[in-house]
């Protein structure tokens, strides 16, 4: 199990409503709690709200309707810049910088918040080791040249460079095949247990959910449908619930 | 006589016009780079302005060289000296494809590589100069590439407002029937035109980002 939160809310949303400008709504009334130190799964199909949901947290999107908060204060009371400093993101597409070698990528929030040189050089270091790659091996490389999974895992150690206190990860192990896909999730796991950041995750990946997350939050239509413990979410007798285990007892990863 | 001949008799002269050719040559991409790369970066940021602004410089591009040279005579200050007009007006020119290329550089990064950048909280300066501009600088290039060389084309036309450069020989054979003196100055505009897109070409492929 991961690492029990303990109960301060570090991200509120109240009400909070997004509609694109031209009216369509992608998300509804939200109302959600994020406690310091969990990892909050946002579970639902393609559409239902979760990227939208994640994107609001570090204001790259607004609330149209109510508010979203973080440590306290609303999101559009903070300076965009200094928040999405505080926030390690990380996307299926990884978007690491294809002109910058691994390094670099790496250092980029370290060297935006003026960090010496060798403190983000050894962090650097210490960032490869942590998600598994030898940083003799990777630091000098660039993007194209690693494989998805090696991609995945300095995204990850990207969003991790300034140690921000939460991070945010849409489909992190998306692309990957079941089976590099499981290692890194445990490696993920393991990873958590030390560095006990606030996590909000994107996935469809259930089996992952149920390892990954200390609760789930279950989207449709814009709507969160309800918020599960692992033990709730194993043993709920909703159809919407159960047909999400089948998934698990299915003979093979279907998916993707 | 023969060609050689003739160029050896008037290496000076033609070594001189060509100085002047690369000097409006030069000028007139320097300008149309200092204008173009704003527009085509504000292109790429506003899909409102893009129309406006590639419009206006498609339709510059259709003006008959000849003719845009003549409009421009009358407007105070360019039309005072000869040289500076033909630099105005060759970077008319060179616009449209300076322009469009940087807009398409910046338009062609991947949208997960600039929502990162964004989400890491780097702000839209550092996004346009540590990522947009170098991912999206051999396009850049290679439209100031094809801008160079249609330039030193149409160079050869300034000659006929004044403003020298090796279209006057091209001028003066054309009017003496004289194809040596037509030769002496097509030929020098063909060569810098090709020295350029050589230069030019290796420039990019050097400036290409290293990831691709």
């Amino acid at each position: 199990m991961t690492p029990e939160a303990d109960g301060r809310n570090v991200i509120e949303f109240v009400h909070a409503g997004y509609r694109l400008p031209n009216g369509t709504r992608l998300l509804d009334d939200v109302h959600l709690e994020v406690r310091q130190g969990e990892v909050l799964i946002l579970l639902g199909r393609s559409g239902a709200g979760k990227t939208t949901t994640l994107k609001l947290i570090n204001r790259m999107l607004e609330p149209s309707e109510g508010e979203v908060r973080v440590e306290g204060r609303s999101t559009v009371e903070w300076d965009a810049i200094a928040l999405r400093r505080r926030i390690g993101y990380v996307i299926q597409e990884t978007g690491l910088f294809p002109h910058f070698t691994i390094e670099k990528n790496i250092a980029v929030v370290p060297r935006l918040e003026g960090w010496e040189e060798q403190r983000v050089k050894a962090r650097v270091g210490e960032l490869l080791e942590l998600v598994g790659l030898p940083a003799g091996e990777f630091r000098g490389r660039y993007p194209h040249e690693l494989s998805g999974g090696q991609r995945q895992r300095v995204g990850l150690a990207r969003a991790l460079a300034a140690d921000p206190p939460i991070l945010l990860m849409d489909e992190p192990f998306g692309e990957l095949d079941p089976v590099t896909r499981a290692d890194v999730r445990d490696e993920f796991l393991s990873l958590e247990k030390r560095i006990r950041k606030t996590v909000v995750m994107v996935t469809h990946d259930v089996p992952g959910a149920i390892m990954l997350g200390t609760r789930i939050a279950v989207f449709d239509g814009g709507r969160v449908k309800g918020v599960y413990s692992p033990r709730e979410f194993l043993r709920s007798e909703e159809p919407e619930i159960a047909a999400y285990r089948k998934e698990i007892r299915a003979p093979a990863d279907l998916e993707t | 006589m023969g060609l050689l001949d003739f160029f050896s008799r008037h290496a000076n002269e033609i070594g001189e016009a060509t100085l002047e050719h690369i000097w409006l040559t030069t000028a007139a991409m320097a300008l149309a780079v200092a204008v173009g790369v704003p527009l085509g970066i504000l292109s790429a940021r506003r899909p409102g302005f893009a129309k406006g602004i590639l419009g206006g410089a498609n339709i510059a591009e259709t003006i008959p060289s000849l003719a845009l040279f003549g409009f421009l005579l009358p407007v105070p200050w360019l039309g005072e000296r000869s040289d500076r007009l033909a630099i105005a007006a060759l970077a008319l020119y060179a616009l449209l494809p300076i322009i469009r290329n940087t807009a398409t550089g910046i338009l062609s990064i991947d949208p997960a590589v600039r929502e990162s950048a964004k989400a890491m909280g780097m702000t839209p300066r550092q996004i346009l100069f540590q990522v947009e501009l170098p991912l999206s600088l051999s396009t850049l290039l290679a439209g100031v590439r094809i801008a160079t060389v249609l330039t030193i084309g149409i160079a050869t036309i300034a000659a006929a407002v004044g403003a020298g450069g090796l279209g006057e020989f091209i001028f003066r054979g054309l009017a003496m029937v004289n194809n040596q003196l037509i030769l002496a100055g097509a030929i020098p505009a063909a060569l810098l035109a090709i020295a350029a897109d050589l230069f030019l070409g290796i420039l990019e492929r050097r400036l290409r980002p290293a990831g691709r």
